[in-house]
C-alpha cells in the first residue's frame, strides 16, 4: 500500500468521526474538551463559528454526529454531542466584545435572501461579516422559519431563538419581515447582486382518504396546526386525538396534543417502528409522556356523522421485500378503527414555489425542485443560489447551516467574478500535544462512564404547560463527567517510521488492537492480517513505511482510543499525539475567526 | 512507563476462547518497566500463549526472581497464583511449590543476572531434576534493575553502553540446559512474536523441565551499537532453525508437506508439534547433535533460534521421586499418617 499522506485534510478529518459527519463540520471534540474545562463562552464560540446556532441545535439538532461517533463502536452508546453543545450555551454568561462586528467598510454589493430560517440567516450572518449588504425578506413578522414557528416551545424557548436571530440582526443586516415576496421576477428587478432562496418546504402533504372532506373540521395538517399552536390561534384539542406520520412532525403535534388537552393520543404510522422517521429519542419522548406508537397501520377511511369526525379505519398491512431489498407494504386483510376527535396529519412536507415564475431561466426538476449544482447550490439562473428545505426538500437545521455557509462561499465567489468551482480549502493545525514523558496537554485517561441522562422537568409539570421546557440540560458538573467520555479523536496518532525501533511496546499496549507491523500487502488482503480483524473498512488504515526490517506499520484507525498509551510507551517518540484541528472556511473566514479560541 | 491503567474497552471483535475469556483478561497490572523493554513483549506473548492454550488462569502458578524481568509477573496474568522470591531463589520455591501441588501449570521467570550469576546453581539443580515447569530466561546481557552491568550471558567484546568492553567469557545458557538434562529447549527473540508464541504453548504443554532463552533488549542499558542483545544486533544475526507451528490436540492436520521439509512432534498430551525446517537437516530430538550445531554457529557469530532439542516420554521429578498422583498438599491426615500400628510394623523391621 501506499504510505499515508496526512497532509491531506480529509485524512485527519474522518478520524474525527463526528465532525466528519457533521454537515457543518463543527470542532467537536475541542468544544467539548473546553466545557470540561468550564470555558463555556470559549466552547460557545468554537460551536458559533461553524454552526451558528448553538443554544437553538443544542435542543433541537438531528444529531448525525452522534450515529458515527466513535464511543458508540467500543461501548454502548455515543457521547451526548448535542446536549452538551446546550451546556456551552446555558453556561456562557456574557459574551462580552466576542462577538465579531461586520467591517467598516462594506464592498458595495447586495444580496437578498428569500425566507429567514437558518438557511438564510446563516448566509445573511456569513455575507454580512464579509462586508455585503444583506436583505432579508420573510412574510413572518420574525425571524427563525420553522425553528420559531413549528418546533414546539417545550423542545425550544422562545429567548433562545431571539437571543441567537438577534445575533445575527445585530450583524447591520436589513431585516424585511412581514414581507412576502410575491414574484422573483421582481426581486431580480431591484438590482440585487445575487439572491438566495431560503424558503423551506412550507406544504404539508394531504391526506386523500374518503371522509376526508366531511369531516374537515376536526382533520388538519400537522405542520399548519403546529404554527397555529404557536400563534396562539389553537389553544385546546380533542380528548382523543390520533396523528397520522412518523417523522419529527408528528412527535411534536403528539406531543404538543397531550399538553393541549389530549387525553387518549395515539400515533399511527404506516411504516414498521424501527423504520419510523423520527429520531429514537423522539420517539422515546413521544413513549414516555403516554402516547402508544401504532405502526403499519395505512389509514384507508375517516369515519364522520353529520360533519362530526367520530374515528377513522386503518388497513393493518406487513412489510415485504423483494430480490432487490426493495420494500412494499401489503395488506394483511385486517382492519383496525380507532375512535377520535381530532386527526392530526403529519405525513410529510413539500416544496412549493408558487412566487417564482417558470419563464424566467430557473428551471425544475421532476419533482417540483430547482435544478442545482450540488457543490455551488447554484442555480439555472446564474445569481440565484438556493439552500435548506428549499434546495433539496425538507432536512433539517443543521443542513440548512451547512448549505447556507455552501452557499454564502458560492455567492461570494461569483460577486468576484471568480469560479464557484474553486472552493477555498479548509485551514488546518497539527500540533503536539506532549507537554512531559508521560503527560498530554488533553486529559488522556479513558473514562469508562456510561452515558448520563439529561435531567427532565418533572412530567405531571410539563404536560400541564405548553411552554415549560421538558429538558433542563446537564448541570457543569454532568456536564465534566459527560465531556470526559469523549475519546479526543482529534487527538491524532502521528507516526514517524524513521524513528522505530520495531521493540513491539506500541502493539503490546493498544487496548484495542489497532496496530500491526507486518509485510507490506494490497489492501483487502493486508486487512485480513492485522493484530485485530478489520471491523469497518470504512475507517482508514495508516500506512508508515521505511522500517529497518521492511515491514510496515499499519494501523487501523476504526476503533483508536486516542489513549496516547502508545506514545507513552514507544522509546523513541516514534508515536506523538497531535492536535488536528480542521476549521471550513466561510466566506467571511478572518473576521469570523477572531472571536472562537482554541 | 506509564501511569495509567490500560483502559478495559477493547476491540469489538475481540475473541473468546473456550473458557469465555478475551486475551485482556489474562493481563496483570500496567508495566512500570521503561518504555520498549523487551521484557514487556515477553509479557505480551505469554499472555497470548496462555489465552490461546484455554488456560484456566487460577491454575497456572508464576514465579520469578529478582530484577526488571522478574518484576514481569506482575504485568501479566492478573488472576494466576504468584511468587516473586529472592535474588536468583526461583528454581528452589518453584521445586518446592511443584512438589507440594503437582497440578498447577509452573511457568518460572528470571533474568541473566538472576539465573546465570547469583542463581545458577539453582537453575543448573532445576534442569537436572527435570521440574515440570516452563523456566523463562529474559535476557539483555545486563543487569537492567542495577542500571546496566554486564551479566554472565554478555558476549566477550561486547561493549557497555559507555563504551566498556567485556573480557569474560559468556555463559551460554541453552548450552548448560541441554548439559544438564532439559527436555524442551528453545531460543527466542523478544521481537518475534510469530516465532515466541508457539513455542512458549509449546512449552507449556510439554511435561518435564522445558528451558526458553528469550533475547530480550535492553533499551536503557544495551540496545547501543557495539551490543550484541540489540535489536539491530540480534535481527541481522538471527539464525532460526525452524518455524513451529503448535497445534492444539484435537485439531487434525489436514495440510500435506513435502517430506524432509516438515517434522511433526506429537507431544504427551496429544498435542502436536510442527516444525517447519529452515536450517537443512537440523534434528530437534538429537542432543549431542543440537550441542554441536549451536557451538558451530556461536563460533560463526550467529545467534540460533527456534525450537533446539525437545525429548518425548521423558519422566519428570514426580517420576522419578514416584510420588503420587494426588497433589500433596491435598493429603489428609489419614492418607500421611499411616498410623501406631504401621509405624510399629515399620520399627520392627528395622530392628
Ligand atoms: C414540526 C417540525 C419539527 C421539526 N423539528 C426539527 C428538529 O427538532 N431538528 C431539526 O434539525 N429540524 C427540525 N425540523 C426541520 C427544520 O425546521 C427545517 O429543516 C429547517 O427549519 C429548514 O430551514 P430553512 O432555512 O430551509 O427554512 P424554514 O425554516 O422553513 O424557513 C423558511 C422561511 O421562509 C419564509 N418564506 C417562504 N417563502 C417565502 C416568500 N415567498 N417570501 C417571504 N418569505 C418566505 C417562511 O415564512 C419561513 O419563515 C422540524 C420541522 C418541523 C415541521
Ligand atoms: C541477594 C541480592 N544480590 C544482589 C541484588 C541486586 N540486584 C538486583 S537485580 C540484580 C540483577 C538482575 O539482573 P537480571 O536478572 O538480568 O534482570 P534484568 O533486570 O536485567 O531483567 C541484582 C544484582 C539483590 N537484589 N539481591
Ligand atoms: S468520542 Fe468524542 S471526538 Fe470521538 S467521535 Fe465521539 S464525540 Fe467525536
Ligand atoms: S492512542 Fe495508541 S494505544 Fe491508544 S488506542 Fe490509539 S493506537 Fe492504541
Ligand atoms: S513503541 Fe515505538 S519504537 Fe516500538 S514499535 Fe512502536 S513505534 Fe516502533
Ligand atoms: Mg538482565
Amino acid at each position: 500500500m501506499q504510505p499515508t499522506d496526512i497532509r491531506n485534510p480529509d485524512y485527519f478529518h474522518k478520524v474525527v468521526d463526528c465532525q466528519w459527519a457533521c454537515p457543518s463540520h463543527t470542532p467537536v471534540p475541542l468544544y467539548l474538551r473546553l466545557i470540561a474545562a468550564k470555558r463555556f463562552a470559549d466552547s460557545y464560540m468554537v460551536n458559533w463559528e461553524s454552526n451558528v446556532f448553538p443554544g437553538i441545535l443544542g435542543r433541537t439538532c438531528d444529531r448525525p454526529c452522534e450515529p458515527a461517533c466513535r464511543r458508540g463502536r467500543v461501548e454502548a452508546e455515543p457521547v451526548a454531542i448535542c446536549r452538551l453543545k446546550r451546556v456551552a450555551a446555558d453556561y456562557k454568561g456574557d459574551l462580552g466584545t466576542r462577538m465579531p462586528e461586520p467591517p467598516g467598510e462594506r464592498n458595495g454589493k447586495r444580496v437578498a435572501c428569500v425566507g429567514a430560517g437558518p438557511a438564510s440567516l446563516t448566509v445573511a450572518r456569513d455575507l454580512a461579516l464579509a462586508g455585503y449588504r444583506v436583505v432579508i425578506y420573510d412574510g413572518a413578522a420574525r425571524a427563525g422559519g420553522m425553528i420559531r414557528t413549528q418546533i414546539p416551545r417545550f423542545r425550544l424557548p422562545e429567548e433562545v431563538i431571539d437571543e441567537e436571530v438577534g445575533y445575527i440582526e445585530r450583524l447591520g443586516v436589513e431585516t424585511r419581515y412581514n414581507t412576502w415576496i410575491g414574484s422573483l421576477k421582481e426581486l431580480l428587478g431591484e438590482g440585487f447582486d445575487a439572491v438566495f432562496i431560503g424558503s423551506g418546504a412550507p406544504r404539508g402533504r394531504e391526506l386523500d382518504v374518503p371522509g376526508r372532506r366531511e369531516a374537515a373540521e376536526h382533520i388538519h395538517i400537522g405542520i399548519d396546526w403546529l404554527a397555529s399552536v404557536s400563534f396562539g390561534h389553537v389553544k385546546s384539542v380533542g380528548k382523543r386525538v390520533v396523528v397520522l406520520g412518523g417523522g419529527n412532525t408528528a412527535m411534536d403535534c403528539c406531543r404538543t396534543a397531550r399538553r393541549l388537552g389530549g387525553e387518549q393520543v395515539y400515533v399511527a404510522v404506516r411504516s414498521g417502528f424501527e423504520q419510523m422517521k423520527a429520531s429514537p429519542w423522539e420517539k422515546e419522548d413521544a413513549m414516555g409522556e403516554g402516547i402508544p406508537i401504532l405502526d403499519y397501520l395505512v389509514p384507508t377511511e375517516v369515519l364522520h356523522d353529520e360533519g362530526r369526525l367520530t374515528g377513522i379505519v386503518f388497513a393493518k398491512v406487513k412489510a415485504e421485500f423483494d430480490a432487490a431489498g426493495r420494500r412494499s407494504l401489503v395488506p394483511t386483510g385486517a382492519t383496525v378503527e380507532i375512535a377520535c376527535d381530532e386527526v392530526l396529519v403529519a405525513i410529510g412536507q413539500e416544496n412549493a414555489f408558487p412566487w417564482i415564475e417558470r419563464d424566467i431561466g430557473l428551471d425544475f426538476d421532476r419533482h417540483g425542485l430547482p435544478a442545482l449544482d450540488p457543490l455551488t447550490l447554484q442555480s439555472t439562473l446564474p445569481g440565484v443560489f438556493f439552500g435548506g428545505d428549499a434546495a433539496f426538500g425538507p432536512k433539517n437545521i443543521i443542513w440548512a447551516v451547512a448549505h447556507g455557509h455552501q452557499a454564502a462561499v458560492s455567492i461570494d465567489l461569483y460577486c468576484r467574478g471568480e469560479d464557484a468551482h474553486e472552493r477555498p480549502p479548509p485551514m488546518t493545525t497539527l500540533a503536539s500535544q506532549k507537554m512531559g514523558i508521560h503527560e498530554w496537554s488533553y486529559d488522556n485517561a479513558v473514562s469508562l462512564d456510561l452515558r448520563y441522562k439529561v435531567p427532565h422537568r418533572e412530567q405531571s409539570l410539563a404536560l400541564a404547560d405548553l411552554g415549560a421546557e421538558v429538558e433542563l440540560g446537564y448541570d457543569p458538573v454532568l456536564a465534566y463527567k459527560e465531556a470526559e467520555r469523549c475519546l479526543n479523536c482529534d487527538i491524532e496518532t502521528v507516526f514517524t517510521p524513521k524513528l522505530c525501533i520495531e521493540c513491539d511496546a506500541c502493539v503490546d499496549i493498544c487496548p484495542v488492537d489497532c496496530i500491526t507491523f507486518t509485510d507490506d500487502g494490497e489492501e483487502a488482503e493486508l486487512r485480513t492480517r492485522l493484530s485485530a480483524p478489520t471491523h469497518n473498512p470504512e475507517q482508514a488504515l495508516y500506512i508508515g513505511k521505511g522500517l529497518k526490517t521492511g515491514r510496515i506499520m499499519a494501523k487501523d484507525e476504526d476503533v483508536c482510543l486516542h489513549c496516547g498509551m502508545c506514545a507513552e510507551r514507544c522509546p523513541t517518540g516514534a508515536w506523538d499525539m497531535q492536535q488536528f484541528l480542521l476549521k471550513m472556511t466561510h466566506a467571511a473566514p478572518a473576521a469570523v475567526a477572531s472571536g472562537a479560541q482554541r | 512507563m506509564t501511569y495509567l491503567a490500560k483502559p478495559t474497552l477493547h476491540h469489538p471483535d475481540l475473541p473468546t476462547n473456550t473458557l469465555g475469556y478475551t486475551r485482556r483478561d489474562y493481563e496483570g497490572a500496567v508495566s512500570t518497566l521503561c518504555a520498549g523493554c523487551g521484557h514487556d513483549s515477553i509479557s505480551a506473548a505469554i499472555v497470548r500463549a496462555c489465552f490461546e492454550l484455554d488456560l484456566p488462569p487460577h491454575r497456572i502458578a508464576k514465579l520469578s526472581g529478582i530484577g526488571c524481568s522478574s518484576k514481569t509477573p506482575t504485568y501479566f496474568l492478573g488472576n494466576s497464583h504468584g511468587f516473586n522470591s529472592v535474588h536468583g531463589r526461583m528454581p528452589s520455591v518453584l521445586t518446592g511449590a511443584n512438589l507440594a501441588n503437582r497440578d498447577l501449570i509452573y511457568l518460572g521467570v528470571s533474568g541473566d543476572g538472576d539465573s546465570a550469576s547469583i542463581g545458577i546453581g539453582q537453575f543448573a539443580h532445576a534442569m537436572r531434576r527435570g521440574v515440570n515447569m516452563v523456566y523463562i530466561v529474559e535476557n539483555n546481557g545486563v543487569y537492567g534493575l542495577t542500571k546496566g552491568q554486564f551479566s554472565a550471558t554478555a558476549d566477550r567484546g561486547a561493549k557497555s553502553k559507555r563504551g566498556v568492553v567485556n573480557i569474560d567469557s559468556p555463559i551460554d545458557m541453552v548450552g548448560m540446559a541441554l548439559e544438564l538434562g532439559a527436555t524442551f529447549v528453545a531460543r527466542s527473540f523478544s521481537g518475534d512474536k510469530a516465532q515466541l508464541v508457539p513455542l512458549i504453548k509449546a512449552a507449556l504443554t510439554h511435561k518435564g523441565a522445558a528451558f526458553i532463552d528469550c533475547i530480550s533488549p535492553c533499551v536503557s542499558f544495551n540496545n547501543h551499537l557495539g551490543s550484541t542483545k540489540s535489536f539491530d544486533y540480534v535481527r541481522e544475526h538471527n539464525a532460526a532453525v525452524n518455524k513451529l507451528d503448535y497445534v492444539a490436540g484435537q485439531k487434525e492436520i489436514t495440510v500435506d508437506y513435502a517430506p524432509g521439509k516438515v517434522e511433526l512432534v506429537t507431544q504427551h498430551d496429544g498435542s502436536v508439534l510442527r516444525l517447519r525446517k529452515l536450517a537443512g537437516e537440523y534434528d530437534v530430538t538429537d542432543r549431542i547433535a543440537a550441542m554441536e550445531y549451536l557451538a558451530g554457529h556461536y563460533a560463526k557469530g550467529e545467534v540460533v533460534t527456534g525450537l533446539l532439542y525437545v525429548s518425548l516420554d521423558s519422566p519428570d521429578l514426580h517420576d522419578y521421586l514416584n510420588t503420587v498422583e494426588k497433589p500433596l498438599n491435598t493429603l489428609d491426615d489419614s492418607e500421611l499418617c499411616p498410623g501406631a500400628a504401621a509405624l510399629q510394623r515399620i520399627n520392627a523391621a528395622l530392628r
